[in-house]
């Protein structure tokens, strides 16, 4: 079988039609110092760009910000830290992980992220979505019983002003637009969007009438149960006429050099902030046997080596067919230098790892284990 | 086989219909929308199950289950659901989906202010405390020593019957608490809500709760009583 696939690389499965993207997401976690005290948030956001400058420097292809407003994600406007990354780097794509639509104007998202694009030589994506954020709700204004309703006539009206033209559109959530020109004009067409997806199948099916690409939040329980989302997108996009789109997988995760080291490192900051999100919301406090669960083969996060790491990602990007990975890195209270550590190990060792693991059997790299 | 409605095809919704599926119950799947925006759905990640109209689904059930946002459920006609066991898988969770004033009442659990808006149906509140990217990898066969534990309250023991019932076909050791009131354990920031516990470890932590709090749970009866198989 492999030796069809290299004679005949145009018969390869699906996910192949599109190239492997890795990526790191971060909330901007509030850094720990030495001794495990918090840094501040200004010092934190410094920090930020230079781990976005690193992970060019160390061959990722995307550098993500997701949009959060607390103490410990003291992250609101990630466009204006990916806009200094963008001037101090070339290759490197930077977008949102996620924009929380609902609660923000699409027509300033949209200029937001064109500025960027603009800045970065067209480098922006925009990953729309709410992730497990609701502070921007009631900080804006918005009641999160409309959430949906909310999602639903933005994300339209963002796929509306992507298109580029004067834009006519009326809606509930925000004055009409009468064929308003809305700028910065990209330069070559819409950039890249995307809706990221956390469980409900329903969001898949308008990622996919939106013609937006699906990025899966797996943030606990198996991954694998997400295969059929990936198989629903696809059937979706030919349903509305539209040609396929990639599959990504947003995870989180902590890379140090060995198992018991990411582990020790990982496991008290992931169980401080779980901690304070059940005090918050009434669920269960994470055990060290949850995170062992979480951690081992079956689980949602991606704590390890180098080698460790590699080989689940290569696994789930597999089961899920999907053909991009984010690692969403750091946790509040990691130093500044662990996750440097965590950036470098990603993508000096994991990432050729897993695309050593992922590629097509040829005659020449047999023996490279991919399986 | 009960004919279940599942009402909610978000993230809930479809896995109860799968594992009820699987535990053979004919099953029916509706949102407030046209059933043909389900087609898909059901055919990649349900198979077996029917996307209807809700009020077909609904007419032709035995149970049915509400697997949708809190908010949602306010729209739901309360006439349409009478003399049907209904299951409430929902929670009142202000803090991750905002405040709804209908179940803002300091003491009373959110399954009792839904049991008032359906006085002609059976109220269950089951379902509700399992996280639904749990609610597949955690069930098990009877028996299965790692087998959860999960909580029916209602006020009608023949309903908890028949919901106990199906908690067990769809793979959890039933534990039956006696009223809805009771049921106040299986909420958000209760203490088994996101817990994955075996049955003597969810019937201790209920009795644990009991002591301090303010409802009676269990009647004699109920603890440690085998389940209709």
């Amino acid at each position: 079988m492999t030796d069809q696939l290299a004679e005949k690389p145009t018969s390869a499965p699906e996910p192949e039609r599109f190239p492997l993207v890795f990526g790191l997401d971060t909330f901007g976690d509030r850094n720990g110092d030495a001794d495990g005290k918090p840094v501040s948030h200004a010092q934190t956001i410094r920090n930020v760009v230079a781990e976005g400058v690193r992970a060019e420097q160390v061959g990722i292809d995307f550098f993500g910000i997701g949009e959060h407003h607390t103490d410990y994600f003291p992250m609101p406007a990630g466009d204006v830290v990916l806009a200094a990354i963008a001037a101090r780097t070339n290759r490197i794509h930077l977008g949102s992980a996620v924009t929380v639509l609902s609660s923000d104007d699409p027509v300033r998202v949209f200029q937001r992220y064109s500025t960027l694009n603009a800045i970065s030589g067209g480098r922006a994506e925009v990953i729309l979505g709410r992730g497990s954020s609701i502070e921007s709700f009631p900080l804006f204004g918005y009641d999160l019983a409309d959430y949906e309703e909310l999602f639903e006539e933005k994300s339209a009206l963002f796929a509306e002003l992507l298109k580029g033209g004067p834009v006519t559109w009326q809606g509930t959530t925000r004055p009409a637009l009468y064929d308003q020109d809305v700028v910065p004009h990209t330069e070559s067409g819409p950039f890249p969007v995307w809706i990221g997806v956390g469980g409900n199948p329903q969001s898949v099916i308008r990622a996919a009438r939106l013609g937006f690409g699906l990025a899966l939040a797996i943030i606990g329980g198996q991954p694998a149960r997400f295969a059929a989302f990936s198989q629903l997108f696809q059937r979706a996009l030919a349903k509305f006429g539209r040609p396929p789109l990639p599959v990504a997988v947003h995870s989180p995760g902590h890379i140090a050099h060995t198992d018991d080291q990411a582990r020790a490192e990982f496991w008290p900051r992931w169980r401080d902030i779980i901690s304070l999100v059940a005090a918050e919301r009434g669920f269960a406090i994470p055990t060290e046997e949850s995170l062992g669960w979480e951690t081992g083969p079956h689980g949602a996060l991606y704590v390890g080596s180098p080698e460790t790491v590699a080989q689940k990602i290569a696994l789930n990007l597999r089961a899920l067919q999907a053909t991009r990975f984010d690692l969403k890195y750091g946790m509040p209270g990691l130093t500044h230098e662990a996750l440097m550590t965590n950036i470098e190990l990603y993508g000096q060792e994991v990432i050729p790892r897993v695309r050593e693991l992922l590629a097509p059997a040829t005659a020449g790299s047999a023996s490279s284990g991919s399986a | 086989m009960p004919q279940l409605a599942v009402l909610g095809a978000g993230h809930v919704g479809p896995v109860v219909a799968r594992l009820a599926i699987s535990a053979g119950y004919p099953v029916a799947i509706a949102t407030s929308g046209d059933p043909a925006n389900l087609a898909l759905i059901t055919e990649l990640l349900i198979p077996g199950a029917e996307p209807r109209w809700a009020a077909d689904a609904v007419a032709d059930a035995d149970m049915v289950v509400l697997a949708m946002p809190l908010h949602r459920f306010l729209r739901v006609d309360p006439v349409s659901l009478a003399g049907r066991f209904v299951i409430d898988a929902m929670n009142y969770w202000p803090s991750s989906d905002g405040v709804l004033e209908e179940f803002e009442d300091g003491g009373v659990g959110s399954s009792e202010i839904v049991a008032k808006r359906l006085a002609g149906s059976a109220v269950v509140k089951a379902l509700n405390h399992i996280g639904y990217h749990e609610l597949e990898q955690n069930a098990r066969p009877t028996g299965s020593p790692d087998r959860r534990a999960a909580g029916s309250a209602g006020d009608d023991p023949a309903a908890v019957a028949v919901v106990a019932e199906f908690v067990d076909r769809i793979g959890y050791d039933a534990v039956r608490l006696p009223s809805l009131a009771a049921g106040q354990v299986l909420q958000p920031g209760g203490p088994v809500f996101g817990r994955v516990l075996r049955r003597p470890e969810f019937e201790q932590a209920v009795a644990s709760d009991q002591a301090t709090a303010r409802t009676p749970v269990f009647a004699e009866a109920q603890s440690g009583q085998d389940v209709l198989t």
